[in-house]
């Protein structure tokens, strides 16, 4: 950081922004609307593709809310929370690993980690965006919530808690945004200190929803919140990796010297994060093999039953092991590999999601009880209008960030 | 040889020569032990009622609610006639596809004789009801005069983390209602017009469901509760929140 940390008065704050609207600010964002409008067919494709999934997804999510959730989603008495929940576990992942994977350049002043801030930051407001979306067709009465989160604060909930941080976040996010485009960096990096220190208690207040059901054997305890936050670094990293390759491929550019030194630091660190997530699948199997009865029947179903799949091809192979071995040889220089390894892990963790929300569920209330009434295992399959709604999310970061290279000139404001 | 006993002058070990505190905690331990066997999650009411309640001292001076509603579940009465869940239903507006209260069937194949038995299930009003914890807007609270966890349905955001955190899988989004609604133990329908007990415990013919003022000692509840001769247990005791439906035999 060039000028550190010195304390802020308002007046500077105000002065620094007016200075920064000058003419030259019109002039560059008048040249964005031409840009924009210079885009090439395939770009334009593309945007068309992305909004028509958005399109159908908000039209399935509507339906869905007309005819009533009970009607067109799979989630039931016994299994509340489907792949919606897991969608927004998702984004928001995604946006707290962008977040934190930015701030180490940006907040922490490593000079490797610079060049992907922009991006990143936009990325990481992008992606709780959608996180929002999907979450507003998934509870029941969204619009409640802003009313009642408000006046009737329960203090030892955590999804009070991961709610009102995660909106802070998200305005400290776009102001770090905004402060960066004005270059304003001693202001960015404050925002994206706030930002940071809220969407980490957001996230690990995430992880204690689960961690704090006393009756949800497979989710108690400590684990979860500590591997939310390792396992966003790790997100974080591959999302801003395969983005940021994209972005060169789609619009034809060689990747700069410090932009590549850049994805080689990034490349490192998600290399390391694979390993500590490895670490921490391979305890919570270990230690569960060895539990109480519902858990055991949870890690059993994840081994060996119907989760097996996900968890060994998808978790497992795709999510780790694989791109482990990609990433060590492609040496983090070789960006075509690295890419296919964070292609791979961000379906992997999607995945991840899924079976973390579901697996829990999946052994009954009264499993220890040994009534009739329930099977051993309860199953959930994904309703379309769920699938609609969770394309619906995708559709939007993919639409968001292809117009986000198109305004922001791909990103290369970087001149710290 | 070195290590022979000596048989004839080896101390009788009778009654006597146990001191009185060994003697006492060597009996309870039975007790506990007996209470343990009878069912695998049976408890004899000695530990049941100290893992009910905060402390010892507590339970003894001084109940938590007054009244403090409680039920008690006569299980083996139980015949699955289910006119508790037609009186709870008609009662209390329940919608066709969710219910307050439940019957479960268990059965034990390897048992003599009877191998099935029913087992009655609703809100446990747990002391430290997990639900309650986690919704973030206070929609479902303890009720500090009676201990009824109720819900302020205009509150509910339908985010439906009470349907998890409940051990008891007592709750389900109603979209009449357009928020959780769980058990009360009627307490909008019939307790706060003056009757005595729930819709359930008075539909049931057999005498299943006995309802009322735990904290009082002359209350049917607190006598079956209150005692040591027949088996007294709650259900999933180990998630540690303290319910207050208690559930015997005998």
């Amino acid at each position: 950081m060039a000028n550190g940390y010195k304390p802020l008065k308002v007046s500077t704050v105000v002065s620094g922004v007016a200075k920064s609207l000058d003419a030259s600010f019109f002039a560059e964002w008048a040249s964005v609307l031409r840009d924009l409008l210079s885009g090439s067919k395939s770009f334009y494709l593309m945007i068309l593709l992305g909004a028509a999934i958005v399109y159908f997804a908000a039209m399935g999510g509507l339906d869905a809310m007309r005819i009533g959730y009970r009607h067109a989603y799979a989630v039931t008495r016994e299994v509340p929370w489907g792949i919606l929940i897991s969608t927004y576990i998702f984004f928001v992942v995604t946006s707290t690993g962008l977040c934190i994977v930015s701030s180490i350049g940006h907040v922490f002043g490593v000079k490797n980690f610079m060049p992907i801030a922009s991006r990143a930051v936009f990325l990481s407001i992008v992606t709780i965006m959608a996180g929002f979306t999907v979450i507003f067709f998934e509870i029941e009465n969204p619009f409640r919530m802003a009313i009642y989160n408000l006046i009737s604060p329960n203090l030892t909930s955590n999804i009070w808690w991961m709610g009102t941080l995660y909106g802070a976040y998200m305005v400290f996010m776009i102001i770090e945004f905004v402060m960066l485009l004005l270059k304003q960096h001693r202001l960015a990096t404050y925002a994206g200190l706030l930002g940071l220190v809220s969407g980490i208690v957001a996230h690990s207040n995430l992880g204690a929803i689960f961690a704090m059901l006393h009756g949800r054997e497979y989710w108690y305890g400590p684990y979860l919140p500590v591997y939310f936050i390792a396992s966003a670094i790790m997100s974080g990293c591959a999302t801003i990796i395969l983005f940021t390759w994209i972005a060169y491929k789609a619009s034809n550019r060689e990747m700069e010297g410090p932009m590549k030194k850049s994805m080689e630091a990034i490349g490192k660190l998600c290399t390391m994060m694979i390993a500590i997530l490895m670490f921490f699948t391979s305890w919570k199997l270990i230690t569960g093999s060895v539990a109480g009865g519902g858990k055991v029947e949870a890690i059993r179903a994840m081994m060996a039953g119907p989760y097996a799949m996900n968890f060994w091809v998808f978790e497992v192979g795709m999510g780790m092991v694989i791109p482990f071995g990609l990433l060590l040889m492609s040496k983090w220089k070789d960006m075509r590999m690295m890419a296919v390894a964070t292609f791979m892990m961000m379906i992997a963790i999607f995945i991840m999601r899924y079976d973390l929300v579901l697996i829990g569920q999946i052994v009954p209330s009264w499993h220890e009880l040994g009534v009739s009434e329930y099977p051993q295992l309860l199953s959930y399959t994904p309703s379309l209008h769920e699938f609609a709604v969770v394309l619906g999310g995708m559709g939007m970061v993919a639409i968001s960030f292809m117009l986000g290279e198109k305004v922001f000139k791909g990103h290369k404001s970087e001149d710290h | 040889m070195k290590n022979k006993i000596d048989l004839d002058n080896l101390r009788k070990e009778n009654l006597e020569s146990i001191p009185d505190m060994e003697r006492r905690s060597f009996l309870k331990m039975g007790l506990l032990v007996t209470g343990a066997f009878a069912g695998g999650s049976m408890l004899s009411v000695i530990s049941n009622i100290d893992k009910v309640f905060a402390s010892k001292a507590e339970m003894r001076e001084k109940y938590p609610y007054k009244p403090h509603y409680s039920m008690v579940i006569r299980q083996d009465r139980c015949i699955d006639c289910e006119r508790c869940l037609e009186a709870c239903s008609r009662t209390n507006n329940v919608a066709e596809y969710g219910y307050r209260t439940n019957i479960l069937e268990k059965i034990t194949p390897d048992a003599i004789g009877q191998k099935r038995e029913f087992i009655a299930v609703l809100c446990n009003q747990c002391n430290n009801a997990p639900c309650v914890r986690a919704c973030p807007t206070k929609a479902t609270y303890k009720d500090k005069t009676n201990g009824i966890v109720m819900m302020a349905q205009e509150k509910c955001i339908g985010c439906k983390v009470c349907v998890l955190a409940c051990p008891y899988n007592a709750r389900y989004f109603n979209e009449e209602k357009h928020a959780i609604d769980k058990c009360n133990f009627c307490y909008d329908s019939r307790l706060s017009k003056g009757y005595e007990r729930t819709a359930c415990s008075e539909a049931c013919p057999a005498g299943v469901r006995v309802f009322g003022d735990l904290s009082n000692p002359d209350s049917e509840v607190y006598k079956l509760v209150h005692q040591i001769q027949r088996p007294v247990w709650v259900l999933r005791e180990e998630t540690g929140a303290k319910p207050n439906v208690f559930y015997t035999k005998g």
